[in-house]
């Protein structure tokens, strides 16, 4: 055995501590509890939306320490120490995020149900600043899948944020 | 999801000691196994969380290339600076691949050894040699649109899935692997199998050993690579079929070609005979056609997939065009050159 045993509880609930939306939160958790049914069932945070559980529609976007991941493929026990934010935590009181702002803007939903992960997932790409056309805006919103077709005005939603942050690259042509 | 201990290992050999079992699995970004262990085709007793054992880094190995660590995340290999100058064909290959949000969570190790996505391995209400060894094959006869066309065999038509991995092959990377019984390196080809009758091993791991990292040798294709994926919408989809191309040109004349294939097999497909039919010919469509020829020598479709063989066959010839000439398939603009 070694000198320090790793923490080892055998199917019994394991503490932790998540920074969920600014807030810390010290958890007992079991170990097969996912960060998605964590924030909907034991948080009460139900904008993060379970569309497929299986990571292939993205309706479960949330933020890990910044970057948009697929809450429904996390266990939660694995992510002690992060910060985690959702769609509950974006706007500052009642000022919107620039997002949320302009998917109203831009009437960027139909039924709605995908929005807070794609709110979410566009979130994460601001902060990669890596995309700056539509094209690719297109291409890294794809984990985002609108059964409503909303996309069109999603893009546009998207670009109008990019665009007043001045992050747009001009079309070559 | 089946109950199950969870332990979190602070150092590989902790990793190690905890991971021995044969119904014990590594946990890593978790994007392959948890969905698996929603589907109950995964039921571990036990976890062993690696994500705070280090291995997350990328570094310049002592006699050249680079080293990335098991733990770094795919979207952080392919956006480092160091690949996307000098191995972009692995940079476009893992772009090409899922969704940014997988791409945070997915690591490389990971990568290596996600499992197929054959529906039937899938669906425990149906047979399945690779997840119930001996139990049939739902796929042989069955829907398979999406199964190989190379180096299958009677008991297991499934294709891995990863995109990473055909350009790692066609790089001719290393895996390297520590366990119970110590440290070794793999070579690239080696690492994935063959079905035959054993599919239920999907690589050459033994039980207990954990991917470390992944060694690029110091070899510079940046100049003529490209990596074309072909599927059934422009992104986050798996491949029917993808080409890794990477060539050292002189002048108008290939001097070393490696081209490995993707969606049609048990592991990326590389045949010797068609990269060494393209040393020191010019890059032709006769050579190319040749070199097509090669590589899917032996193909046979299922039925639903018969139409990969032509669908292969045109990927290789043009990604082979694309690579010569210096113009790779862009991974945002999808209109294929």
């Amino acid at each position: 055995m070694s000198d320090v045993a790793p923490i080892s509880i055998a199917f019994a609930a394991m503490p932790i501590t998540l920074t969920i939306n600014g807030h810390e939160r010290r958890l007992s958790v079991e170990p097969w509890v996912t960060l998605l049914d964590l924030l909907r069932e034991r948080e009460d945070l139900t904008g993060s939306k379970k569309g497929c559980d299986h990571g292939q529609c993205g309706a479960c976007t949330v933020l890990v320490d910044g970057r948009r991941m697929n809450s429904c493929l996390k266990l939660a026990v694995s992510l002690d120490g992060a910060s985690i934010t959702t769609i509950e935590g974006l706007a500052e009181g009642d000022r919107l995020d620039p997002l949320q702002q302009a998917f109203m803007d831009h009437d960027a939903f139909q039924c709605g149900y995908c929005t807070p992960g794609q709110i979410c997932s566009a979130k994460g790409l601001l902060n990669e600043g890596r995309a700056r056309t539509r094209d690719e805006v297109r291409e890294m919103m794809s984990g985002n899948l609108c059964r409503c077709g909303a996309y069109t005005n999603i893009v546009d939603a998207v670009m109008q944020v990019l665009e007043s942050r001045g992050q747009i690259k001009e079309a070559a042509e | 999801m089946n109950r199950f201990s969870f332990t979190r290992a602070n150092s590989v050999p902790e990793a190690v000691r905890a991971g021995g079992g044969a119904d014990t699995r590594f946990l890593a970004g978790g994007t392959n196994l948890i969905d698996l262990m929603k589907e109950n085709v995964e039921r571990p007793s036990a976890l062993v969380d690696i994500n705070r054992v280090g291995l997350a880094g990328i570094e310049e190995r002592p006699g050249g290339g680079l080293r990335l660590g098991a733990l770094v995340s795919n979207a952080d290999t392919a956006y480092d600076r160091r690949v996307a100058e000098r191995y972009p064909l692995l940079a476009c290959a893992i772009l090409a691949g899922a969704s940014p949000q997988l791409r945070n969570a997915a690591t490389n190790g990971g990568n290596l050894n996600q499992r197929t996505r054959c529906y039937y391995f899938y669906d425990t209400a149906t047979p399945c040699n690779k997840r119930n060894p001996g139990t049939g094959c739902g796929a042989i006869g069955g829907v398979n649109r999406i199964h190989a066309i190379l180096g299958a065999s009677p008991s297991c038509i499934a294709t891995n899935p990863s995109d990473m991995c055909v350009a790692l092959a066609a790089l001719n990377a290393t895996v390297r692997v520590t366990g119970p019984d110590g440290e070794r390196e793999i070579a690239f080809a080696d690492y994935h199998r063959l079905p035959g009758d054993a599919p239920q091993h999907d690589n050459t791991l033994r039980t207990g050993e954990l991917v470390t990292a992944i060694d690029l040798p110091d070899e510079d294709f940046s100049a003529h690579h490209t990596y074309l994926k072909l599927r059934d919408r422009l992104s986050y989809a798996f491949a029917l079929v993808s080409v890794a191309v990477a060539l050292r040109m002189e002048g108008d004349r290939i001097a070393e070609a490696r081209i490995a294939l993707g969606g049609v097999a048990h592991k990326p497909w590389r045949v010797p005979a068609a990269e060494q039919a393209l040393a020191g010919q010019p890059a032709s469509a006769e050579n190319f056609d040749r070199a097509a020829e090669l590589l899917l020598r032996g193909a046979q479709g299922q039925g639903h997939n018969d139409f990969k063989i032509g669908l292969a066959r045109r990927a290789i010839r043009r990604a082979l065009r694309q690579a010569a000439a210096g113009t790779p398939q862009s991974q945002t603009d999808k209109r294929i050159a």
